[in-house]
Parts: structure tokens; sequence; C-alpha cells
């Protein structure tokens, strides 16, 4: 979340498009309601099915699985059309003035610098006009010029008509514009509004450019960086913000900085690589605070390889691995399955072993017979579970599932057991970025152990091993630094210091170099604190100041709250430096007053910026900086040459559509998203399956782990399917009795709930039906718990092209009586 | 029914309460508001793991809602109901539970002198010891609340927490409650509260919303908020509940009726006995056992 929960309740208007917070967050969803009682808020759900969010929301309006971009550029285009937009914000903290260079163009469902043969963008061709000489960026504040961001943002979201709206996403348009209506009356300084997603966005084929939309129609409004406002992403499981932020996909380090790759042979080459440059010195100065990238990079290698890392060796980042292609999750499995890998050029043969932790990967993979195809080729499998999970039993899975016979796979398979959320202390970090640190309740049963019991005894066995026979690459476990007082259990205190960092020497105060900010062996405070010569270790900068010398900044709970904006300073932590709203700097105007005197995030007071804690250097005046530090240019995107996927949102359907694009039938879905070719990734033709079908998860249950637990099960006893009552009529299924979906992949059976809350949608002239998925069950769930179907039984192998995420939300199925 | 300090206003087949006149307890009450509840189910649980009532062997027949009705071992149900109406599509979500009348049908109706009873603070409560089982408050009660236990022989139903009550904290269900659609407090306060939401939803384009609180019952411990204030019967709620009238008939008149048969019989007795003298005939064990039953 840009914002954080709390801070929903200085909203005026939330938009709640891409998850069913009242379901999956209901905890959360207390400030929604917070809003709604005590600000008037009102409440707009965008959704394909009426969810409990849209029980109590005051405007629904349904929307096809899969086109939600066209309707937030529908939303952008209503708002340029009407002068509905914060023009002063637009001006001063976008991009929009900026001028694109002559290369970049679209046309006939395709962005410039598209490469049939490797189905990828060079992204060079939508760079901005600039002049190296003067180190300039073209700009055009009168946002005239034909060439600039907002005229070409203009030109590119003029086809999404309410007509069109209508005609693609299947949303009545007087409904859709009662939606543009109430969204944009947050374009202005008086009001502020939020925009809340889930898995509900990025879980397509198109799932980031669905989020940059939202962002776009967020900065348009003027409502980043304010109390109220932002973008917010409600994240799936209780600690999955933590997971991301220390290192949780291939492509990350922790602190999100990126993982070397092969050609990057010297850390100067990787640093060069990374830390970004800008061309704006006149117009608009920007901090471009990724030019502290090498600080946070040799901090991370001295906390990593403690003093086996020296400048000589490039702190030893020749020992980290580097990636030469893609290593997210579903190639992982598809290497597996196909017992061989050929990316990078090379033919090299595929894992043979894996080691799934906290992780069900069977019950969470699209397409499970693919997935437990790909476990049975393995050589071992160590599954570290409390629970006997669907992936440590998958080879004794159903016969519909492919499974072969027990006798035939290989697999040796491990379970270690381990400990349960409240087994254990640690940190949680939330949807909000709050690291919260939590207190153990009772002790694991039997021989379970902590996560980092399991890790570190498998990591001091592993290095025992090297120390004794050798191996291959030893330094990259031999030099690794374990100062921990039980080096086979860690306290996570000792590891929560390391994350935040220390002094190994002084640090000199930079504007007085007499004097220190720092003496060696103190914690650091600050990430500005943090040096590039060795002389500090940080395990991930951003977590910097949950662990100071003021102990552990994660277990505060003041309720103070001096601002009355719901803030907490002295509760928990939230990275970055312990600032509550990020980009906060476009709270304020350009002399540095607040839009809405009533709700400021930041207020320069002629000195200092007050309130919230400053994203921008504390003391810089207004104009010194651009309000978004991070990104090089200094301002917010509206148009972003960063993304795989093109520089704006473009509607793509999904992989598998019961409709051709209608903006552009010969680029129907996303050309850069990408799919396998294996015999299991199957994808079905609309005219086998019309149906569009759409999964999620109930309030009742926690993903595949509750299906053991009684008192849960009472409350949702087994699988369904929701089927809209014409479908349910034409295809004569009665409520409760039982139904068969099918889909490429498979099929499932189970309890028909026939519903006024699922609709038909009329697409151009044909009409679509949706049904919806809980995801639930599974063929685990002990000898007490209740077993049913896997959801993703009937999901594809489709992807994202950014972060290679599963369209588990639209794809195709049809539906008969059982 | 727990031992407590609570001290009892009206009790089952009695005349009289036990007030003793010296206190000045408010009558409390539960808040409801049905326009953010979501649906939970938060308070289901809380309610089940309170009164340690072990969960049920339920089944999925095509509903949000967990059962049917109440259950004996359920005493809490969040009650769904998804309808078409002029303004829309809605799904209605109403916590069904003891409505805590304050004229309660079930006592009127409860043969067992001190099986249920009113408190002070107006919580009405069923005393398993002295319950026979004999289910006449089922037909007491307006709302279909009571049920009959197999395993207990004895009724059962919520109890407004009165344990928790009488120590000064909330019911469980409105601890658990994530959204604060449930509150707890006196019975005046939460028809303030009540009223300003309704103000609210009034404003939002409800016309129509309206704080349920039934005057056929005198009132309940349990405001409900609805936004269709005009159809309480899409929330399942009875639009003008009542005690029944047999019920009433029972109460008022043929109760008393009996006892005053009951008196002229044991007039009758006695004078039979001072005109004549005990019954000499047979053995005196015999005519010991026949006394309670004239």
């Amino acid at each position: 979340m840009t914002n954080g929960w709390v801070d929903i309740k200085n909203a005026d208007l939330i938009l709640a498009m891409g998850g069913n917070p009242a379901e999956n967050h209901p905890c959360g969803f207390k400030w929604f309601i917070e809003a709604k009682k005590t600000r008037g808020a009102k409440i707009v759900v965008v959704d394909p099915r009426f969810t409990r969010t849209a029980a109590v929301a005051d405007f629904y309006c349904p929307i096809r699985p899969g086109t939600d971009i066209v309707y937030l550029l529908g939303i952008i285009r209503y708002a340029i059309e009407t002068g509905r937009f914060h023009e002063e914000y637009v001006k001063l903290h976008t991009n929009a003035s900026y001028l694109v260079g002559e290369k970049y163009g679209f046309d006939g469902g395709l962005f410039t610098g598209f490469d049939e043969a490797s189905g990828t963008y060079d992204k060079t061709e939508w760079a901005y006009e600039a002049d190296p000489k003067t180190r300039s960026y073209g700009i055009d504040h009168t946002l005239q010029d034909p060439r600039c961001v907002f005229q070409l943002l203009k030109k590119h979201v003029d086809r999404y008509t309410p007509e069109m709206v209508e005609r693609i996403c299947g949303s009545p348009k007087e409904k859709f514009l009662k939606v543009c209506e109430m969204v944009t009356s947050t374009g202005n300084a008086q009001r502020c509004g939020t925009v809340t997603y889930a898995l509900g966005w990025t879980q397509h084929s198109t799932g980031v450019q669905m989020i940059r939309a939202a962002a776009m129609l967020q900065l348009l409004l003027g409502n980043v960086g304010r109390p109220g406002g932002g973008v917010n992403a409600f994240r799936g499981h209780s600690n999955i913000q933590g997971a991301t932020d220390i290192a949780g996909t291939f492509e990350i380090l922790p602190g999100y900085l990126k993982t070397p790759s092969g050609p990057l042979q010297t850390l100067t080459e990787y640093l060069k690589d990374a830390t970004p440059t800008t061309m704006n010195g006149a117009q608009w100065p920007s901090m471009n605070y990724w030019t502290n990238y090498p600080k946070f990079m040799v901090s991370l290698l001295k906390a990593q390889y403690g003093e086996n890392a020296k400048k000589e060796n490039d702190w030893g980042y020749a020992w980290l691995p580097k990636i030469d292609g893609n290593h997210s999750w579903m190639y992982i499995f598809d290497d597996m399955y196909r017992g061989s890998s050929t990316r990078a050029g090379g033919k090299e043969p595929g894992p043979e072993g894996l080691i799934t932790f906290g992780m069900n990967p069977v019950g969470i993979g699209p397409n499970v017979p693919k997935m437990i195809g790909a476990l049975s080729k393995l050589k071992w499998l160590v599954v570290v579970e409390n629970y006997e999970i669907e992936t440590a039993t998958f080879w004794k899975a159903p016969k519909e599932y492919g499974t072969d016979e027990a006798s035939k796979i290989p697999t040796e398979v491990y379970q270690l057991p381990a400990s349960g959320f409240a087994e254990k202390d640690g940190t949680f970090i939330n949807s909000a970025r709050w690291m919260q640190w939590k207190w153990k309740a009772i002790d694991p049963p039997g021989q379970a152990k902590t996560d980092q019991e399991i890790m570190a005894r498998i990591f001091l066995a592993v290095r025992d091993l090297y120390e004794k026979d050798g191996g291959a690459l030893p330094e990259q476990v031999l030099n690794v630094t374990w100062n921990y007082t039980n080096p086979a259990a860690p306290d996570l205190t000792e590891v929560l210091k390391e994350i935040n960092g220390k002094a190994l020497a002084d640090i000199p105060d930079p504007k007085d170099k007499t004097k220190t900010v720092r003496l060696a062996g103190q914690q650091i405070e600050n990430f500005g604190q943090l040096q590039d010569d060795g002389s500090t270790i940080c395990g991930n900068w951003l977590h910097v100041g949950v662990f100071t010398d003021a102990g552990n900044n994660a277990a505060r709970r003041s309720t103070a709250d001096p601002t009355g904006l719901g803030m907490f300073p002295n509760w928990g932590f939230s990275w970055p430096a312990n600032r509550r709203i990020m980009y906060n700097r476009a709270s304020a105007d350009a002399e540095g007053k607040p839009w809405d005197p009533t709700r400021p995030g930041i207020v320069w007071n002629g000195k200092l910026w007050v309130g919230d804690v400053p994203d921008i250097k504390p003391d810089s005046p207004p104009g010194e900086y651009g309000a978004f530090i991070m990104n090089a240019e200094g301002v917010g995107r509206l148009f972003a040459a960063q993304l795989a996927d093109g520089p704006f949102p473009e509607h793509y359907e999904a992989v598998e559509s019961p409709v051709e694009n209608l903006l552009h039938p010969k680029v129907s879905t996303n050309p850069v998203s990408k799919r396998f070719s294996t015999d299991k990734d199957v994808y079905g033709k609309r005219e086998d399956f019309p149906i569009v079908a759409t999964t999620y998860r109930l309030t009742e249950h926690y993903h595949y782990w509750t299906k053991h637990t009684q008192v849960l099960n009472q409350l949702q006893p087994g699988f369904f399917v929701e089927i809209p009552e014409g479908l349910a009529k034409e295809k004569g299924i009665a409520n409760g009795s039982q139904v068969r979906v099918t889909s490429a992949r498979g099929s499932v059976q189970g309890v028909a709930m026939v519903t006024k809350r699922l609709h038909a949608f009329r697409v151009g002239d044909k009409q679509v039906w949706e049904v919806g998925i809980p995801l639930h069950w599974g063929y685990a769930a002990g000898s007490t718990g209740h077993t049913g179907p896997l959801a993703n039984h009937l999901t594809p192998s489709a992807m994202d092209a950014n972060t290679w995420t599963p369209e588990y939300k639209a794809f195709l199925v049809k539906v008969e009586k059982a | 029914m727990v031992a407590q300090s609570l001290e009892i206003r009206r009790s089952s087949a009695s005349v009289w309460g036990s007030l003793s006149g010296a206190r000045s307890v408010a009558t409390v009450a539960k808040y409801i508001d049905t326009t953010t509840c979501i649906g939970c189910k938060a308070c289901e649980v809380a309610c089940q793991e309170w009164n340690d009532l072990r969960p049920l062997a339920t089944e999925q027949v095509g509903t949000y809602q967990t059962l049917p009705t109440l259950d004996a071992q359920y005493w809490n149900l969040i009650r769904f109901n998804e309808l078409d109406f002029e303004g829309g599509l809605a799904w209605l979500m109403r916590k069904d539970q003891c409505m805590h009348c304050d004229d309660p049908g079930c006592l009127a109706a409860c043969p067992a002198p001190g099986a249920i009873v009113q408190y002070e603070n107006g919580i009405v409560d069923v005393n398993p010891d002295q319950c026979i089982g004999c289910k006449y408050c089922e037909t007491g009660c307006p709302f279909d609340v009571p049920r009959f236990s197999r395993t207990t022989g004895k009724m059962a139903k919520c109890t407004l927490c009165v344990d928790r009550v009488s120590v000064g904290l909330e019911p469980a269900c409105v601890k658990a409650c994530p959204t604060g659609c449930l509150h707890f407090g006196t019975k005046e306060d939460m028809l303030v509260m009540g009223q300003t939401r309704v103000e609210q939803l009034k404003k939002d384009g409800f016309v129509q919303a309206a704080v349920y609180d039934p005057a056929g019952v005198h009132g309940t411990s349990v405001v409900t908020i609805l936004a269709h204030g005009d159809h309480p019967e899409w929330y399942g709620l009875p639009s003008d509940p009542r005690v029944p009238f047999l019920v009433r008939v029972w109460k008022k008149f043929l109760r008393p009726f009996g006892g005053i048969a009951i008196l002229g019989a044991v007039f009758g007795v006695v004078g039979h006995y001072m005109r004549h003298g005990p019954k000499s005939a047979y053995g005196a064990d015999q005519d010991d056992s026949n006394l309670p039953l004239a």
C-alpha cells in the first residue's frame, strides 16, 4: 500500500476493484466502514460478482472478468474530457508535460519496438525526448504539445468511450458513467479518494498494467501521496509483504535490489547497470534516490559475507548467483516437468530436487496435473509444513489429476514438521508496510521446529559437508557469515538487528566531517547513514530503523496519534523510515502547503517538512526536488517506459477469452504475455468452453489450510460453484444439486450455488456467462478435515508479462449438470 | 445461566421477581447495524467458542448461510438473503439470535418456575436447572429462537453473554466483530446510536431506513438497523412480533384461574380435614403420596 489500512478512514471515496476486501480482509475493512460513518465516504465496487464488499457498498457496477483496463482507461478518458482532474497537481507532480521521443507510437494493438520473434518490446523506443548536451528533457508546461505525455495519453484513451466500455466490459453505460462521476469527484484539492485492489488485478495476463492504469488515474486525480488517497494493494497473506521485501522472488535481492545476471560479471558493471541516471538537471531537479544504490548493495554484501567481503574482492559480488533468464517458479516447474532447462540457449537438465517452505505448489499452482507431473520427475522433495499438504502427498493424488501409479514415481519425499504462526515469534509485515513484532503464544507440538531452526540446521549441515568433502563453488557457502549466538536456531531479534544493520566503523557526519553520526558497533538509524566503503552492514536497506539502539521498534505499541489522521508513528515500524504515507511530498502544492489543510500529509514550515516522516529531504525547500524521489525524473509517471508490455496500459483479452478483442482482433491477447508448450499446457477454445470462470477465496477459510479445522468447516463445509440464475435455468441446474465444471486442463464437481449475484454480460452482440469457483479444498485434509476438488485443476498456465503471475481470474470452462 | 449478582426482574411461572428496588441497573442492548455487516461469521464462531458449544457437521446446500436456522448448539446465525428490488440487487445479512424482548413470550409461556428469567438489565436467560424441556417457550417466542437440545433435554439460546456482561464485558459476538457493526451498551445509548445511523442512511437514499425495536413485545434488547425498515421480513424478522394469543390467554387468564382452582382445592382439602379428620381406611403411606397431587 502507498498509504495504510487506517488511512482509508480519511478517504472521501473508495474504489474497490480487483479485490473483495470485506471477504478477504475483514479486519482492515473496518476502516472502509469508519470512512463511511465518520466522513460520509462513498464505497464504489466494480467487480464481476456482487460480493460481500458490494453488499455494503454505496454503488455496484458489474464488469466482465479481465477487462479492468478498459474500465479504468474509460474513467481516465471521462476525467480528461470533462476536466474533472486535478490540473495543478498533474502539472506539478507528474510527467504529463514531458515530451516523448519520436520513436514512440501505437498502432493496431502494438506499441513501437515490438520484436515478433522474441515476443518482447525494445523499451528504448519509448524514451523521453532529451538533450544530452544540456542534460535536460523536453517539457511543455502548457500540456499542448502533441508529443507531451498528457496529449499522448489523451489520444491513447480516446478509444475507451462509455459505449466501448459497455461493449467490452459488459457494464451498463449509465452505471459506468455514475462510477466515473463518483470517482472523478475527487479530482481536486478539496476531496481525496483511494483505490484498493488485491489478487483480482494481479492474477491476469495484463495484471501489472491494470494496476498501472489505477496508478495513472490516481495521479491524474491528484490522489497519490495524500492522506485518504493512494493506490492500495491488499496482500494475500499475513507476511507476504515481508516475504517480498526480503527477496521473495528470483529477480530481486532484499530491499528490491536487482538480482545480478550473467553478463554483469563485476560489481562495477552491476552497479552501473542498476543505478539510474537522470537527464533532469535544469527544469525540475530530482533527488533520484536510487543514486544511493551502491551503498545499499555494498552494505548487503557486507551483511552476507562479513569479513570475507573486501574491497579487493568486490565485497564478494562474484559469490552471488547470477541469473541467466526467467527463474520464476512457473518456469522452475516447467523445467521440472520437461526434465530440462532451455534458458539462455543452452540445454541443461531440469531441477532434481525441491525444498518447499510454507508453500503448497500443487494447490496454488495453475494446472494441477502439470504441477503433479513436475514433482513426479524429481529425485527428492522436502516439504516444510505444519500439515500433510497436497504437495507432500502428491504421489497419492486422486487419478483424475493424471497421477502416475505411486510405484512409478521415483521422488523421495521428506516432510519436516514446521511450527504455525502462533508457535513462533518474529515480525509480520502487513499490507500497510507496518513491521509488527509478534510474540510466541505456545510451543510447537512434538518435533515441530521453527522455520529459522530448520533453515539453520540445513545450512550448517551443508556447510559441514563442504568443509569436509569440498564441492562445486564452495566459496558461496563457506564465505557466508553466520554469527548468531545459537547458530542452529538463530534468535530472530538477532536476525532483525542484522537486517537493520550497524556501523562497523565510525560514520562521519556528511555536513561536518569532524563529527560522527554513528560510532563503530552502533545500530544504523536511517538508510542515509549507509556507506559503500564497507563500513556498514545492512540486510535490507528498506527496513533500516526497525531495530536501532533504542530497541526493537517493531514491538512498539503506542496508540498516540499526534496528527489525528491515524498515522500512529510509534506503533510498530513502517518502512521506509517509519513513513506512513509514501510520496507524501505530493500531498502539498508548489509552496509546500497541503492541498487540503484538514488532511495534511506533510507541510513546509519555512525550515522543515513536518507531519508524517517526509518523503523528501526534510530540510529541502519546496521546489528544490521533485516529489517522487525514487523515480529518476522526480515526478509521477503517467507514461512509464519501464514495463514489459507498454508505456501505457492497453486492453488485451485474457489468454482464454470468450470473445475477440473488439479494439484490435489481430492482437487480441497480450503480445508479450508468455505461455508454455508442454503436452499439459493446453488452452481452451471458446467454441468448446464458452463460459468465463474466476477463482477466489472465502472469508470463512484461509487458503488450503483451514479445511483441517472443524469450526471453520462448519461455516463453509465444502466445495461449491457459484452459477448465475439464468445459466442454471438454461442448463437445468437446481440450487444445491451437483454440477460439473470442465476446462481444457481438467474437471471438477461440486454443489451448485445458484445466485443472483453472478451475471451474464453482453459483449458486443454476444451474451457471455460467468461462474465462480472458490479455492479452499484439496485432497489432503488429514483424517478429520474436509476434502474437495482443487480449483486450480481448471486454471491455465498463462502469465503476466512483468511478474509471471498466473491468470487465475479469467479463463474458460463449460458447465454441465452432474 | 450463571450464578451472578444480577437481580431478577421477572421469572417464569412466578408472580414476582427479586427486585429489591435498592439498585439502579440500566437495561442493556446489543446494537446490530445490518448495513455494515459483511457476514463474516466471526460472531458465530465467537459465540460458539465462548459458550463451549461443539462444532456441528453441516453440509453445503447452495448458500453462504451456515445453518437453515438456529440450533441448540448454535445460538448466533447470520441470515443471508439475496433479492432483487426496485433499487437493484441486495445481499442482506442479518445476525439472528435471541432478541431479549422486554416482554418475553418464552418467559410468559414457560410453566416451570424460574426456568426462564429476565434479569434487572433486561437479559432473558434460561436456567437449565429448572428447565423441564417442555418446549412451551418455542411456542411463546415470536422470533423462533429457543431450541430443544436432545443431548441435555433442556432448552438453549443466546444468553447475551450474561456471564460476561455481569462482570463488565461486552458479549463475545460484539468483541469479535471486525467492522464495528455490533456494539453493546445501555439500550438508551444504542437507540441514540441507531437513530444517528438511520439519519445517515436516509441521507444516502434509504428513505425507509429504521431502527427495529418492535413495540409488540415492548421493545427488545437487540437494536437492529435496517436499510429497508419497511420490509423487516426481507431480513427474516417479523413485521409485528407479538406474544402469541394463546400464550397470553394462558398467562393472563388460565394460569390465574388455575391458581384459583388450586387454592380452592387446598381450601377444600383443609376444610375436609378439619371437618372429618384424617382418613383411616388404608395405610398412612398411600395417604401421603396422594396429598401433593390434590
